[in-house]
């Protein structure tokens, strides 16, 4: 991962294809149905749907701000970003966890009604809004930092590319939840650490300048802890990072039983 | 009504809040307030890197980065703030280090640099491999370590509580025998969006830390939430706003979403083509193309589409061009961008150039405050127990425009300082007053949004806003463009008072919390557009085709903008003025 040079300049003037950057873009008709909880309402859940006309390159984020700024202020997600960086719309589309800002319509059978549904495993607040809580109270216990011995160097810690490469894609997280409510060991038992916790103690037990793997892997040694794992994969798939998921697990299962990282 | 009692209330958990947090928690009982959760906020979307002279794979020092920093904001920067900034740098790269970022490496295992725009080696002869990084996701990186240290050193969060408005009594204070009126901060108001619930949190000493205001924009990197509130807050009590006629437009956007794609793009050797395939940064800035400052570049994008050269069906954006790079080179060091390509418009980058055109980015204005991140009532007089940093502060080290990467280094270099200055100052300080009916105003601001019958929409409104300043407000501004902008942006704000929301519970209303943002967006707006107008020349990222020079002569100060009633002509916004910081660079002419 060094920097290499770039010695050649590029061309002053180059001869550009035709149809270059695309034509224009179409719009569809979808049906949206999206599960509604309110307390403050009733106890009971139900569906809500709306005819909706879409653009191309709109996602279900766009398409349930139309819901809300044109039908039903009411309907309650949490977003940002709106481009997969920021991890708080990670919700259940069409019985997959995906999130919304990064789920493009026209990717999705559009012939049938499209379902949204809140995140399983986690309290629902609020149609599409669960608690965090229980999800963070877990990141917290794996002690999520850095941990080093000895003297801090004046200038930084030295890190071959391999060893930074090491633990490259647990670093990815975005702390969505997608990986943890998708699995069906953390649906039955909320003790579970879960995926996301122990994707992220893989990112320092792998990092090379940290010396409290140990510790980490005790925690995860336990009852409670990857043990719990049986290897389905939803929370491989389920990762809008595209971070291995299970593969990191695995890793973290094996360090445990050698103790070698 | 609940009362919290702390030292110190940091408003905002991104890059600036948290890094106060880490410094300030140490010292003194800190509290963080976050309308969000503080991994969901928008320095985690950055992601270039993190410019500092750290010198690791070529000759670089620090007082060129000062220098780069000055010119690149047109000279409106204030130059105490430049060499703070570009001289702890150093420091705060390496503080980064040590709390686990996991930045690239060079193969001896130092912390890798690449080249930046307006970055350069010896006062502008060749960029410079200054930038620190992890891949294209350094924000990310950035966000979540100190994130992972705040658990680290158990600050305490409220996640998803909502300023809504900051307490401040005014003392007469008498010097020199004139009497005057001294703010002094009190606390802050809060929103609970799960329960709707006002809570007052009193604090002997008050950060702001909440971002920017991209949102007046349609076309734009920001997150949605980023909506001005804590300027917008500020203002209504009375504290000036500075330089917010000069906001920053990334040259390369997604076309027609906004979405970022890193200049760090360009930084690796990609180049911008217009339809003919011509790399036209060739003619705009012969030296160093295209890694000239954004201010320059969005222009010249702005300009080719203008006159003709633009691609695609509508010949309205322009081409980033990555076809000449390896594509494992272009996966090691641009992941995340070439895969928002994929994703959003179906582009492969290996192959296909990549459609881009300017979208609104980063205020350089804001708050102003002194290079210890004191907030300023007026030119001179700070606010005992206020601090502001990143975004949402103007310190002023952007000036008229912001270099690529400054924005992480200022949230870590005067994140820091506001950190500790903070807590110094509450360890020192009593506790002030609570103003009598502390919740008076806020309760008016949610009943009259949560009550009001009046059928218009809060989205109809927001999306007409940002039409007009997308349309008028942009990279080209004229005085008949910022005129009719200020019109419509009245006309709206009569329409804003006949709302009505449809979602009239208590738990997490985010109808009512959009119209609330949508109160400080329209403020927001009319201060950046009165203080367009105000400025009659051209410079940095305020382009005036009518005034189309810098004139150092009558502009070469800061703008600052009150909120004032009795300015009819500008909307009830007054604009003064405030002088620049001056230590070692004289104004020159800005050729790249």
């Amino acid at each position: 991962m060094s920097t290499p040079t770039i010695e050649k300049e590029p061309a002053s003037k180059v001869e550009l294809p035709a149809g270059v950057g695309g034509g224009e873009i179409p719009s569809f008709d979808i049906t949206l149905k999206v599960r509604r909880y309110n307390p403050e309402v009733s106890d009971e859940a139900h569906w809500d749907e709306w005819q909706l006309t879409m653009y191309g390159t709109d996602r279900v984020l766009d398409a349930l701000h139309k819901v809300k700024w044109e039908h039903d202020g009411s309907v309650s997600f949490r977003r940002s970003c709106a481009h997969g960086v920021c991890g708080s719309d990670a919700m259940r589309i069409n019985g997959r966890n995906r999130l919304a800002c990064k789920t493009l319509l026209k990717d999705l059978d559009t012939s049938k009604p499209i379902l949204v549904e809140p995140i399983k495993g986690l309290p629902v607040e609020k149609d599409l809004i669960v608690d965090m809580e229980p999800f963070f109270q877990s990141y917290r216990e794996i002690m999520p930092f850095l941990i080093t011995k000895g003297h801090e160097p004046t200038r930084e810690r030295l890190q071959s590319a391999e060893d930074r490469e090491r633990y490259d894609d647990t670093t990815k997280c975005i702390l969505c939840a997608a990986c943890t409510s998708s699995c069906p060991v953390f649906w039955t038992d909320g003790q579970y650490f879960g995926p996301a916790a122990i994707v992220n103690a893989h990112r320092f037990i792998f990092d090379s300048r940290d010396d409290a793997g140990d510790m980490r892997l005790e925690i995860l040694n336990d009852k409670e802890g990857v043990w719990r794992c049986r290897t389905t994969f939803n929370c491989s798939e389920a990762c809008p990072r595209g971070i291995q998921v299970t593969k990191a697990i695995s890793e973290v299962k094996q360090a445990i039983l050698t103790r070698k990282i | 009504m609940q009362v919290h009692k702390y030292d110190v209330v940091i408003v905002g958990a991104g890059g600036a809040g948290m890094r106060a947090a880490i410094e300030s928690g140490q010292r003194a009982r800190t509290a963080v307030l976050t309308k969000l959760y503080p991994t969901r906020s928008h320095t985690g979307a950055a992601q270039g890197g993190m410019c500092a002279a750290l010198a690791n794979v070529e000759e670089d020092n620090w007082e060129w980065h000062t220098f780069d920093t000055v010119k690149g904001g047109d000279y409106l920067v204030d130059q105490d703030a430049a060499e703070v900034m570009a001289k702890e740098a150093i420091d705060a790269v390496l503080d980064l280090e040590k709390m686990g970022l996991p930045f690239n490496r060079t193969p001896e295992g130092r912390i890798d640099q690449r080249r930046f725009g307006g970055h350069t080696r010896d006062h502008g002869k060749a960029p410079v491999r200054r930038s620190c990084y992890a891949a294209d996701r350094t924000g990310h990186m950035i966000l979540q370590t100190l994130y992972q240290n705040c658990v680290k050193h158990n600050v305490e969060f409220y996640n998803e509580y909502y300023v809504l408005d900051l307490l401040m009594v005014d003392q007469e204070v008498t010097e020199n025998g004139a009497t005057r009126l001294q703010k002094r901060v009190a606390g802050v108001v809060s929103y609970d969006l799960a329960s709707g619930e006002l809570h007052v949190f009193q604090a002997k000493s008050v950060i702001f830390a909440s971002g920017g205001v991209g949102k007046v924009y349609k076309t734009t990197s920001n997150a949605h939430t980023l909506t001005g509130d804590g300027m917008g807050i500020a203002f209504r009590r009375g504290i000036p706003l500075e330089d917010m006629e000069f906001f920053q437009f990334h040259p390369t956007g997604l076309a027609g979403l906004g979405i970022l794609l890193s200049e760090a793009a360009r930084g690796e050797g990609a180049i911008l083509r217009n339809s003919e395939g011509e790399r036209f940064m060739e003619r705009y800035a012969p030296t160093i193309k295209d890694l000239a400052p954004r201010d320059i570049v969005a222009r010249s994008m702005a300009n080719e589409v203008r006159e003709g050269r633009g691609a695609g069906p509508n010949k309205d954006y322009v081409l980033l061009d990555l076809t000449h790079l390896e594509p494992a080179h272009i996966d090691a060091k641009l992941p995340d961008i070439t895969e928002f390509a994929r994703t959003y418009l179906g582009v492969e980058p290996y192959t296909e150039p990549v459609p881009v055109f300017p979208t609104a980015h980063y205020a350089m204005g804001g708050i102003p405050t002194n290079i210890k991140a004191e907030v300023l009532q007026d030119n001179d007089t700070i606010v005992p127990g206020l601090y502001a940093a990143g975004e949402v502060a103007c310190v002023s080290v952007h000036g008229s425009n912001r270099l690529g990467t400054n924005s992480l280094l200022d949230i870590n270099v005067f994140g820091k300082r506001a950190g500790i200055y903070a807590a110094e100052y509450a360890l020192s300080a009593d506790f002030v007053d609570i103003p009598a009916d502390p919740l008076a105003d806020t309760v008016a601001l949610l009943d009259t949004a949560r009550s009001s019958e009046g059928g218009e929409r809060v989205a109809q409104i927001r999306k007409e806003l940002q039409d007009i300043m997308d349309a008028n407000v942009q990279v080209f501004r004229t005085e008949e463009t910022l005129l009719e902008a200020l019109r419509v942006i009245d006309g709206l704000e009569e329409r804003y008072k006949r709302i009505s929301v449809q979602d009239k519970g208590k738990r997490f209303n985010l109808d009512l919390l959009e119209a609330v943002e949508l109160g400080f967006l329209l403020d927001m707006a009319k201060v950046m557009t009165a203080a367009a107008l105000h400025r009659k020349e051209s410079r940095g990222g305020h382009f005036r085709e009518d005034y189309p020079t810098r004139d150092d002569e009558n502009f070469m100060t800061h703008s600052m903008a009150y909120k004032d009633p009795s300015a009819v002509e500008t909307s009830g916004v007054r604009l003064e003025t405030k002088p620049v910081i001056f230590t070692r660079y004289q104004p020159m002419e800005r050729k790249y």
